[in-house]
């Protein structure tokens, strides 16, 4: 008993020892690579507007995000991302669901983003209201979800693992904004889906047959500093995207100051009234750029 | 009508269980009990087929798309949910009001609520994108998801469901095993095992009682649950026709109307095909059950009137725009109909003694448990299908199941009655002791009986 106690007590501190050595020799090795100046300098702007190079290790790479691992689930450090939608602009071009659904890889009538002809009462006019999937941030979804393939993220995103998603579609039901999508197996998009891979996506798979998707915020562009396919594609710089912690948004040609933009212009959010806080904003449709045209074309028509 | 007089004398008593026996034991369908096999199974068939056909191309093969994403396949689980609940009402709130009828009636509502319980289970599965995903419910489940907490109670009630059905089944298996001549050997083993060596002596009794007693008594605050919770699945979000602190209560009341509705249903049928069972199932028992019912059915409406009236008389938005639809607009003339002869018309016939014969009361139990199926898809559909939406095709906004989802729903059933028919090929569908219990039997009699029986 005694003998054995003692090769215990030997062994740990050969342990201890053993475990040291190896801390000091992995220290000493990078203080002499450090020396030699061997690690990659980028150049970053600072936040008072100089170029300023550092060493690699000490930038934060989004680039580290993109696999589908638990950041996936966190979300990027320090963004909040939100978008506010110009009701004054929006002329039902399309384009911007169009870019949507090519940057996602899907097939019509399947619209992430939506552009509706709205009209809030008989006597007011009638606009175009595009509407996508409002992050909100208390989201109906997340809450209901049974496996947790919904999730929020910290940087205001509300992403989905179609990895994990059982397909019940009880968030759909949740979601008092019908924003979310089903992928039924469509054997158009299942065809297209396997011929075109997804170079690209944080959050979702939207090819995965039985499994909710919906509109992501894009945030593997949003990391890089790369507007969203939507607000790319707008013409008429209807979208802006941003972020909320910067104070800033842009819609690809003005970068305008979030709070301004939102204080000045009676920014509101849609149903208020079921306490979900989306995430994006909308600016009401007075003078309109453009004047309310039905649209001529009856899209969507086929199943 | 009065209830048959309670039995003292001995020697009656045995004259008694006797004809019992002769009377309840299982026995080999006729041609007609085939043909409704047969043609159960292939309907269930069918509905596997197209099962498998939904595995291979994913839920495109139904109607339901990103606007009316939930379809027949949860109203009908909600059926099957709303129709199980019976079981608790006949065996155990009967069992523990000491309601001096029930025990014949006991078997046909437990297995019918056995039955519907499982493919309550089995059809929500069917409704799942991701089938094989079923695992990450254990894996990454969250409590706060009210799915989870509806596969808890689902889960819970069949198993307590099945004991309920299972424990005062013991006796019966027993003697099936010890009368039944001239049976296939599988049968004789399936018996054997069954019966976990019952040998009938009061203590066995007494024991089987007392499970009786503690899971009638559990059964009933889990029964509430499921289709409560069921209920959640729907209140807890924010549509319009969903939205209700009404929904709990309204499901409950709902439910216990379709059950006894079934009970009721499947005693005139097993008393039109087994003449002998007309002692047993006698025109007392549907006198009952048709007053039972009408009482069920008053509560149902009143919870109706509030989860219609009180909208209604606000006409408020989307509401307004649900509740037009349904009164008056494309569901009218379905919704009406449900109303008048799922709930209506029987409170009406039921009133009157005349109108609790078996013949009339199998007519309305019909068309309260079909009223029940379309009251579920009226619960189900029409909330999902009237948004605000331009440039969606018409198939995404007017849901119409296809051929497919139909022949699988009519599977589900199929298989619910598979069971049940299954059930009374194979096992004594009204049970002897209990009924013999009612009488006034002791279980000491009992034992004297059948060991003297085995003997011979």
């Amino acid at each position: 008993m005694e003998d054995e106690q003692k090769n215990r007590r030997n062994f740990l501190k050969f342990g201890f020892l053993a475990a040291g050595l190896t801390a000091a020799g992995v220290a000493l090795n990078k203080v002499a690579s450090g020396d030699e100046g061997a690690e990659e300098k980028v150049k970053v702007l600072t936040a008072d507007g100089r170029l300023a190079e550092v060493a690699k290790s000490k930038v934060e790479s989004s680039e580290s995000l993109s696999a589908a691992s638990k950041h996936v689930r966190q979300g990027i450090p320090g963004r909040k991302f939100i978008m506010v939608i110009d009701l004054t602009r929006c002329k039902n071009a399309r384009k911007c669901l169009e870019g949507c659904q090519k940057m996602h890889n899907f097939l019509p009538p399947v619209e992430w983003l939506k552009v509706k002809e709205m009209q809030d009462s008989e006597l007011s006019g009638k606009y175009w209201f595009p509407q996508l999937c409002y992050q909100c941030d208390n989201p109906p979804c997340c809450k209901v979800c049974p496996v947790g393939a919904t999730f929020k993220r910290s940087d205001g995103i509300v992403g989905i693992d179609n990895e994990r998603c059982i397909g019940c579609k009880f968030c759909m039901a949740a979601c008092p904004y019908s924003s979310r999508s089903f992928n039924y197996g469509n054997p158009k998009q299942v065809e297209y889906s396997k011929n075109h891979p997804l170079k690209s996506c944080h959050t979702m798979d939207p090819n995965m047959v039985g499994t909710v998707s919906k509109c992501d915020f894009c945030p593997d562009f949003g990391s890089k500093g790369i507007l969203p396919a939507c607000v790319r594609s707008c013409p008429n710089g209807v979208i802006f995207y941003g972020d909320e912690n910067e104070d800033v948004v842009s819609n690809g040609e003005q970068v305008l100051r979030l709070k301004d933009l939102l204080v000045n212009n009676g920014g509101y959010r849609q149903f208020e009234v079921f306490g979900t806080k989306p995430r994006v904003y909308y600016l009401p449709p007075v003078n309109r750029l453009f004047p309310f045209k039905p649209d001529p074309v009856e899209h969507n028509q086929e199943e | 009508m009065e209830e048959p007089k309670k039995i003292t004398n001995e020697a009656e008593a045995i004259q008694m269980l006797r004809q019992y026996n002769d009377d309840l034991l299982p026995r080999k369908f006729g041609i007609v009990g085939n043909t409704w096999t047969a043609l159960l199974i292939i309907i269930f068939l069918t509905g596997v087929y197209c099962y498998t056909n939904q595995l291979r191309y994913g839920l495109s093969i139904t109607g339901m798309r990103d606007f009316v994403f939930w379809g027949i396949y949860i109203s009908n689980f909600v059926f099957f949910v709303a129709i199980s609940l019976v079981g608790s009402l006949v065996t155990a709130v009967l069992y523990l009001l000491n309601i001096p009828w029930r025990a014949p009636l006991s078997r046909i509502s437990e297995v019918i609520a056995v039955a519907a319980v499982i493919f309550a289970g089995l059809i929500i599965i069917v409704d799942m994108g991701r089938p094989e995903r079923i695992v990450n419910m254990f894996l990454h489940g969250r409590i706060q998801s009210p799915i989870v907490w509806d596969v808890m109670v689902v889960t819970t009630y069949m198993t307590l469901s099945i004991l309920l059905l299972y424990f005062p089944l013991l006796p019966g298996i027993a003697f099936c095993r010890d009368n039944l001549k001239g049976i296939p050997k599988w049968q004789k083993w399936m018996y054997n095992i069954l019966s976990l060596g019952w040998k009938y002596s009061p203590e066995q009794y007494h024991i089987v009682k007392k499970a009786i007693t503690i899971l009638s008594v559990m059964i009933i605050p889990v029964a509430l649950c499921i289709h409560t919770v069921t209920s959640w699945l729907f209140a807890s979000t924010y549509r319009p026709g969903w939205d209700s602190t009404n929904f709990g209560a309204y499901f409950v009341s709902g439910a216990f109307v379709v059950g006894a509705g079934g009970v009721i249903a499947g005693m005139a049928v097993l008393r039109k095909f087994y003449p002998s069972y007309k002692t047993y199932l006698t025109d007392l028992h549907f006198d009952r059950m048709g007053k039972l019912l009408v009482l069920l059915t008053v509560v149902y409406a009143y919870f109706s009137i509030n989860e219609y009236l009180i909208p209604a008389y606000k006409m408020k938005g989307e509401e307004a725009e649900h509740l037009h639809e349904l009164f008056t607009g494309y569901y009218a003339p379905l919704f009406w109909s449900v109303q008048f002869f799922g709930m209506v018309l029987p409170i009406i016939v039921l009133l009157f003694k005349k109108g609790r014969k078996p013949i009339p009361m199998f007519i309305m139990a019909v068309l309260v448990v079909v009223g029940a199926w379309f009251k579920r898809y009226l619960i189900v559909i029409p909330t999902m299908s009237y948004l605000p939406i331009q440039e969606i095709p018409e198939a995404w906004k007017h849901y119409a199941p296809t051929f497919q989802e139909w022949a699988i729903t009519l599977g589900s059933l199929a298989g619910a009655l598979l069971i049940i028919t299954f059930f009374v090929r194979f096992f004594p569908i009204i049970s002897v002791w209990e009924v013999a219990e009612e009488r006034g039997v002791s279980h000491e009699t009992i034992y004297k009986h059948l060991n003297e029986g085995n003997e011979k």
